[in-house]
């Protein structure tokens, strides 16, 4: 049935665990996660890996909007939403309750932070989502603002037009655009910080130091899920590369 | 009689159910937003034609929006029906993606700009065909905060069985998703879609109440259930004035 609210779910009845990573563009989440998700192979468990706006369906009519400039901040959400909806529908939902480790790479705050920068109500963005499940544990890599867009911009020719929120009249420079808007949704996950649960990873730290510290937060889900008899890394649904 | 009636009409702030879109909430419209629901067969678009022509004659300019007709989405939700993997969550965000770029690009423009628009169908539908899948009647109410009160809202009512027979005469077969094949309700298209629109009628039986909506007999002859419209929708426009 349906949930009305989001809510951790029931350990009794999902047993798998939901690891989130959020962070601005740069934060180095992608990295971090692919790597908690070789440790967890490693250890036999069955994981399954899962990005933002990657649901094949939709992807092509967001792409289409981009293009003709057709997206409002209102269609953007829904449209990310309905992305959301597919992978969470499809893979999120029955692999967690299969007794998956789901590894997401953005999640509903994700959402949030961008919605709420466009300018959709921060309300009525947490009720859309309101049927997803809590995660298990949110890691938020923290980054000054300054060094992630250094990483996104270094050997890089050109910032994409709804990347760079060139949607919203920041600035007629992409890069200034993309700069300013980068630092509101970190104002948006600073808050979410405070409500949310996020575990605060120091995303200035060295890669190894950063998936250490990452590991630390997640050894105490692993108890309680059991591990594939032959410890194989392939779980028979997608190869996480 | 155009330059009379349109002149008296005044501006006033828009009027969205629940939050509402943030970034329009300053708007004023003109127009007036008259919404015909009903099921296939009930006569919905002969009588928005019948309806068009006479507001037209009278002075006013009209234009007509329905579902599945928005530029950016449209073709994918047909595409999206025939892939019956797609999850009802899935679905319901998609049509309100669909809903949302409708409202931002047609409906909201036009009452701007003092048109009469006639909706051929609206978020009421998509409540319904919701509910009867399942999904939380909150949730769809928050999810479709965003959308605009209409100053008119009709049902058109006519049993499933006539229903049935007015499809089966015009077009010779039964469109799968409005039997509601893809819930399985029996071995037959014809059982099923008597339930189904028995379901909705149901759904709509509550929507009605709670959103406000006028129930008109669909059983009469086309010029008779037109009659009963036409004299509502007048009665309406000339209070206004």
């Amino acid at each position: 049935m349906e949930a009305k609210v989001v809510s951790r779910h029931s350990h009794a009845k999902s047993r798998g665990r939901l690891i989130v990573v959020e962070g601005i563009d740069g934060s180095g989440k992608s990295t971090q996660v692919h790597l908690l998700d070789k440790w967890l192979k490693s250890l036999g468990l069955r994981t399954f890996f899962t990005e933002w706006n990657s649901s094949e369906m939709v992807r092509g009519i967001i792409s289409k909007g981009k293009r003709k400039d057709l997206l409002t901040p209102t269609t953007f959400s829904l449209l990310h939403a309905t992305d959301f909806a597919d992978r969470y529908e499809r893979n999120i939902y029955p692999l967690i309750r299969a007794g998956y480790f789901v590894l997401a790479d953005r999640y509903i705050y994700t959402a949030f932070a961008r919605d709420v920068v466009r300018g959709c109500a921060e309300s009525w963005v947490r009720k859309v989502y309101a049927f997803a499940v809590k995660p298990d544990v949110i890691l938020y890599f923290r980054v000054p603002v300054e060094i992630a867009i250094n990483r996104i911009l270094e050997g890089r020719s050109k910032v994409k037009y709804y990347e760079a929120g060139m949607d919203l009249n920041l600035s007629n420079d992409p890069y200034e655009s993309y700069r300013i808007f980068q630092g509101r949704i970190m104002e948006q996950y600073e808050l979410m910080n405070r409500k949310d649960e996020f575990v605060v990873i120091d995303g200035t730290m060295d890669i190894e130091a950063q998936q250490a510290a990452s590991r630390k937060m997640i050894m105490p889900l692993i108890s309680g899920v059991a591990a594939t008899t032959s410890g194989r890394s392939s779980n028979g649904y997608r190869n996480t590369q | 009689m155009d330059i009379e009636i349109r002149s008296k009409i005044k501006s006033r702030p828009i009027r969205f159910y629940d939050e509402g879109i943030s970034y329009l909430k300053q708007l004023e419209v003109k127009g007036r937003l008259i919404v015909i629901e009903g099921p296939d067969g009930s006569g919905r678009s002969t009588n928005i034609e019948m309806i068009t022509s006479k507001l037209e004659a009278d002075g006013h300019a009209v234009v007509t929006t329905g579902l599945k007709r928005s530029e950016l989405i449209g073709p994918g939700i047909l595409e999206a029906k025939r892939n019956l993997s797609l999850g009802d969550k899935t679905l319901a965000l998609f049509y309100a993606a669909d809903f949302a770029d409708r409202l931002e690009h047609n409906i909201i423009p036009a009452l701007r700009a003092g048109y009469v628009v006639l909706a051929d169908r609206y978020i009421y539908t998509l409540m319904a065909r919701s509910a009867v899948r399942g999904i939380s009647k909150t949730w769809s109410h928050r999810l479709f905060g965003f959308a605009i009160k209409p100053d008119l809202a009709f049902y058109i009512d006519v049993k499933a069985e006539d229903l049935f027979h007015r499809i089966f005469q015009k077009y010779g077969f039964l469109d799968y998703y409005e039997s509601g094949g893809d819930i399985g309700l029996a071995d037959n298209l014809y059982t099923s879609f008597i339930l189904y629109q028995n379901r909705m009628a149901g759904e709509f039986r509550q929507i009605k109440r709670k959103y406000g909506i006028i129930g008109i007999n669909g059983e009469g002859s086309v010029s008779e259930v037109n009659a009963d419209l036409q004299r509502r929708i007048n009665d309406y426009l000339h209070s206004q004035t």
